[in-house]
């Protein structure tokens, strides 16, 4: 269990003053100066050190992404996007960081700002957050107000935050998406390469960051590269916040030891599974877009990056949906395959297409009307279109069905068999035919 | 000059070209539908997918570099799989997925036979489908009287979308509403109004875009394939016409890189259906005030008898624009033999001139030119209605960026940013005067081209305005020994035809001006008008009128004798396009009834005259104009023009109007006989002038 001294969002349930005084209290701000001035290639360096991996669910590694950047010195300016568009059914660690520690994020913008060569940062926040667009907006102003970001502020990096509001798409948080959108125009993936390291916002370098991301940073640049690398596994360092949502007694934000058992996350944090852990039918370990995990697979697992996506899951945004013995597996799953026929953004085939099949197989499924033989159907749709789009929301809609039918190949069997027991001839007529 | 590996071929390409370019130059061919070479690249229908050694997924090839694939690690050359299980695999689920929501309805889609999904279907598919389920059904949009629209059948890979923003300039189309849901449109349900949204008909890989006035009119391989060329304007833009019997079904743009690429305009694609009426195919005299139908022998001995009474100095011939060269160079000979020496083929009171030296009238900068002007003045042009194809070009290299255009006449939306200087000559000649303003951009241009268009030089001070234009093209060094940036557009197919041939007064004669002022006035006894209908002129004084043309139109109005001759779909004609250019139309269709090939009748008439001219055949004929202009022979080819006539030109002096540039034509739709004759102009006619609104679908 992580120890308190270890936390980095100390204030995630609001229970103190979220405004830059308490912040303050809290740490934020803190040496701001002296880390500026260990200049870039220090910072990089050091988030490189860390370990940090990418909080917005592809885990790739900060430092690294951040040393993609071109060279100072180009025609073009820098840009800094965070991605607040925290949508991700299931999530809602952003949100907390917007609403109680806003300072975090803000403070890291600076040091990836500077990182990068970047003296504007956007922070895209999703169309649904409008007090936490407030709280953020308010904690901005009290930031250029003290001086600490703005034009010639003390800290000597002229730094510009903006507030974006986005209009309530799910694709927006697909990060070319975010930024077609930042610039005015439909929120619809662009083609990579080149990829926005290059060509990003306006046409000019840019590096997209999820809110966490960014809002640990400042931590790491105090506290040392090798006090979040001693945190959690190999490859898998730091802390994170786990979302647990579903069947759980209490269901919570957590900050956690990155590769914590999900037994204890589920037992210590979230009040245990409803009815016991005997009670566990599955768990969605990262978000609606991994697939899910049975109970037997959650024994002894650890959460984290690699152990995941050993399973062929992943932790995603580590936004834990637990389900329990009472659970229709297959409507919950077609419920979130309506989620992303719903957000799928028309642009490519396989997935403008692939979606809606996928969604009405699957609510078929769920009355048991189908037949056996679009069992193994549905899961070839899904192949066909994980892999083959522009972006990953294709593969975001495929894995959860491709998780389904490879843990609860049986319980859809089971309700096709029902079906057809419960309705006379006519049905089975047409499965022997096949 | 990458080096990549394709299906075990290995090949050198050059930079910056995609994997499709290349998969294409090793002669393999990757199935497309949302990939177009003059569009630009969306890789959303994902049919191209292929395979490249060492990356985890099927790649986009119309849109990945060839630059930014990495070499393997033995530092072997990139290797792309095109034909492998996992490409295959790729391509039949895509064609699944485009399939499940696309109509079965081919049997009654015009899109049929000449259809991307319904080839790539079987060439790429799978040979059933496992979608069981209901089809998304999406409603018809109404955009417009030229484009049907059956949007269930989109597969939305907005190449029409991207060719209205990018091409044509104007927003009309985009797409609304994600993910299934996701419809094209033209927001409001406005009929498109651009003079190029036929070419969305073309790009349009599937039905869901077709011809409405071609709807169920024939299937592709009954009709008969004609490549031709277009005379709606001076652009010369090739084409294709399709036609089954007698008729013309359809007109297509063929690809000429430097001509029109691949787009026509509107009025060259749906002119067809006014080759069928109004037309003239019976020779006819008038009796007791009224036209009658007639035999030829009766219709030429009339002619001729009136010729023949009349003194050649009362004889005036005129030639519209229309005309082919064969025509006007037999005309011209028959009346070089009969002493007429009033003849011309420009509009009444033109400042063009032959004598001004070829590089006067001509575009000389060409049309593949201007992809490297970097700065345009035009003069009393509006090249988006006189030379749609080439306000086109001109936007693309808008579009590239660093081009500056300024526009001196009437201000009009070009689909392009330009900076309004003035709306007549008096702005011309300050500029030339004050060395100031848009005369810098032109001065510190690279490749300055001065566009002055017709209007400019059709007026009292025509020869003015081009010779001021003339001295400007030479002091802002438009006319170097590497550039020449001096250019005239033409609107008349025929122009420069007769230009070259010099089909206009000789030293005695009278031009197109006087001979109206004439005529008016009672001084000449016949006028012959070759397919000229755009004059001013009346009956009276008892001249006689000799028309000879296909449509019943102004000119067969006021004649007392109409010889009824071929569109330019019915005959081998040699066109010069306004930058001099020589292309020949082919025959698709025959002329109706009795009307014939338009340089017989001249031949014939001469005949009957007593001044048989020698030729017998085309070839003939051909082989004496040949002798005459021997840069018509080279087809294709544009014979370049002096540019020493413009260093004289641009030293003469006169004065010049006040009076500002107007417009070359009143209505894009309806310049010509045929289109006017045409109820599709008609109606777009009717459309524009109502706004756009009049296609909104909810009046009735």
């Amino acid at each position: 269990m992580l120890d308190d001294k270890d936390r980095i969002f100390r204030n995630l349930y609001g229970l103190e003053d979220w405004r830059l005084e308490g912040a303050k209290a809290r740490g934020a701000w803190d040496g701001t100066k002296k880390l500026v001035e260990k200049g870039p290639e220090w910072i990089i360096d050091e988030v490189k050190a860390s370990g940090l991996r990418g909080r917005g669910g592809a885990g790739f590694p900060t430092g690294l992404k951040w040393s993609f950047m071109p060279k100072p010195g180009g025609p073009r300016p820098h840009y800094l996007v965070v991605n607040a568009d925290e949508s991700e059914p299931g999530t809602c660690k952003d949100r907390e960081i917007m609403r109680h520690d806003p300072h975090l994020l803000i403070e890291g913008c600076l040091y990836a700002g500077l990182a990068m060569n970047a003296h504007v940062a956007y922070i895209y926040v999703r169309g649904e957050f409008i007090r936490e667009r407030e709280r953020l907006q308010a904690a901005i102003d009290e930031a250029y107000a003290a001086k600490l970001i703005g034009k010639n502020n003390r800290f000597g990096w002229d730094f510009d935050v903006f507030v974006h509001h986005g209009a309530g798409a799910y694709i927006c948080g697909e990060e070319t998406a975010l930024l077609e959108s930042l610039e005015g125009k439909k929120g619809q993936p662009r083609l990579k390469p080149p990829f926005p390291a290059n060509v990003g916002l306006y046409g000019a370098p840019t590096t997209v960051n999820n809110v966490e991301s960014i809002a640990v940073v400042p931590d790491i640049l105090r506290r040392g590269a090798t006090w979040f690398a001693g945190l959690g596994r190999p490859n898998n360092t730091g802390t994170k916040l786990f979302c647990i949502s579903g069947h759980v007694n209490n269901p919570c934000t957590v900050e956690e030891e990155m590769g914590v058992s999900l037994r204890e996350l589920i037992d210590r944090h979230a009040g245990g599974v409803r009815g016991g852990w005997d009670n566990l039918l599955a768990v969605i370990p990262g978000g609606s877009s991994v697939p899910c995990l049975p109970s037997p697979a959650c024994q002894s697992l650890h959460m984290d990056f690699d152990s995941l996506s050993a399973l062929k899951s992943g932790l995603g945004t580590a936004a834990v949906i637990v389900m329990d013995q009472s659970t229709d597996i297959i409507r919950a799953i077609a419920r979130l395959a309506y989620f992303y026929k719903h957000e799928s953004c028309g642009q490519c085939t396989p997935c403008r297409e692939g979606t809606g099949w996928m969604w009405r197989v699957l609510e078929r499924m769920a009355r048991g009307e189908a037949q056996k033989g679009e069992i193994d159907m549905l899961l070839d749709v899904t192949y066909q279109v994980e892999g083959h789009t522009i972006c990953a929301l294709g593969d975001a809609a495929a894995w959860p069905i491709q998780g389904l039918i490879r843990h609860f190949r049986h319980v859809i069997e089971e309700r096709i068999d029902d079906h057809q027991a419960r309705t006379s001839g006519t049905d089975a007529v047409r499965s022997a035919a096949e | 000059m990458p080096k990549l590996v394709i299906d075990g071929q290995e090949i050198e390409v050059e930079d910056g070209l995609t994997l499709i370019q290349a998969c294409e130059l090793a002669g393999v061919e990757i199935p497309r539908f949302c990939y177009h070479e003059r569009l630009s690249i969306a890789g959303n229908c994902r049919m191209c997918l292929v395979e490249v050694a060492g990356m985890p997924k099927p790649v986009a090839s119309c849109h990945m570099s060839v630059n930014d694939l990495r070499p393997g690690q033995d530092g072997s050359p990139p290797q792309i799989m095109t034909s492998t299980a996992t490409v295959k695999k790729a391509r039949e689920g895509v064609m699944e997925f485009l399939l499940i929501n696309h109509p079965l309805d081919c049997p009654i889609c015009d899109q049929g036979g000449e259809c991307d999904l319904q080839d790539q279907a079987m060439a790429y598919g799978v040979d059933a489908s496992r979608f069981a389920l209901n089809k998304r059904a999406v409603e018809d949009k109404n955009i417009g009287p030229l484009i049907k629209t059956i949007m269930t059948r989109c597969i939305h890979c907005t190449r029409c979308v991207r060719f209205m923003t990018e091409v044509a300039g104007v927003e009309e189309l985009g797409a609304i509403g994600r993910g299934e849901d996701m419809e094209i449109t033209t927001y409001l349900e406005r009929g498109m109004t651009s003079e190029l949204s036929g070419n969305v008909i073309d790009l349009c890989p599937v039905g869901a875009l077709t011809s409405k006035p071609y709807a169920f009119t024939a299937r592709p391989w009954e009709l008969r394939k004609t490549e031709s060329i277009d005379a709606m304007d001076a652009v010369g833009s090739n084409i294709r016409i399709d036609s089954r019997g007698r008729e013309v079904l359809r007109v297509l743009p063929r690809n000429h890189d430097d001509v029109n690429e691949e787009w026509i305009s509107d009025k060259t694609r749906f002119i067809w259906d006014g080759l069928r009426t109004q037309r003239l195919d019976k020779p006819f005299v008038r009796r007791r005030g009224r036209l009658e139908p007639t035999s030829w022998d009766e219709a030429l001995s009339a002619a001729a008898k009136r010729i023949k009474a009349a003194k050649p100095s009362r004889v005036a011939v005129l030639a519209g624009d229309l005309t082919g060269a064969e025509e006007l160079f037999a005309l011209k000979d028959l009346s070089k033999r009969l002493g007429v020496k009033s003849i011309d083929c420009r509009p009444a009171g033109s400042g063009l001139d032959p004598k001004l030296g070829r590089a006067s009238y001509l575009f000389n900068t060409t049309i593949a030119g201007i992809d490297q002007c970097d700065a345009i003045l035009f003069i009393g042009s509006n090249p988006r209605l006189e030379a749609s194809v080439i306000n086109a070009r001109i936007r693309q290299r808008w579009r590239d960026g660093g081009l500056k255009v300024g526009l001196i006449g009437e201000r009009s939306d070009l689909t392009y940013e330009y900076e309004f200087l003035g709306a007549g000559p008096q702005t011309l000649a300050d500029l030339v005067k004050n060395k100031s303003g848009f005369y810098r951009a032109l001065k510190s241009a690279k490749r300055p081209m001065i566009i002055v268009g017709e209007t400019a030089v059709t007026r009292p001070d025509g020869k003015a305005v081009l010779a001021l234009a003339a001295k400007l093209a030479g002091e802002v060094g438009a006319v170097t020994k590497n550039w020449s940036g001096f250019n005239v557009l033409h609107t008349g197919a025929g122009r420069v035809a007769g230009l070259d041939l010099g089909f206009v007064p000789s030293a005695e004669g009278k031009d197109a001006a006087a001979i109206l002022d004439g005529v008016k006035k009672g001084r000449f006894d016949v006028v012959y008008l070759l397919g000229a209908d755009e004059f001013d002129l009346k009956r009276g004084h008892d001249t006689f009128f000799i028309y000879q043309g296909s449509h019943g139109d102004r000119g067969a109005h006021l004649a007392d004798v109409i010889f009824p001759g071929a569109a330019y779909t019915e005959k081998s004609a040699t066109y010069l396009n306004t930058e001099g250019r020589p292309q020949m139309t082919a025959r698709a269709v025959f002329p109706p009834g009795e009307a014939r090939e338009d340089w017989t009748i001249i031949r014939a008439l001469s005949d009957v005259l007593d001044q048989t001219l020698p030729y017998d055949t085309r070839a003939q004929l051909r082989a004496a104009m040949y002798r005459a202009v021997p840069h018509f022979a080279a087809l294709d080819e544009i014979e370049p023009a002096s540019s020493t006539a413009l260093t004289a030109l641009a030293k003469k002096r006169a004065t010049m109007a006040k009076e500002p540039f107007g417009s070359a034509f009143g209505d894009f739709y309806l310049t010509n006989p045929i289109a006017r004759a045409s109820a599709i102009m008609g109606e777009m006619s009717a459309l524009i002038a109502a706004g756009g609104e009049g296609a909104t679908g909810t009046d009735g």
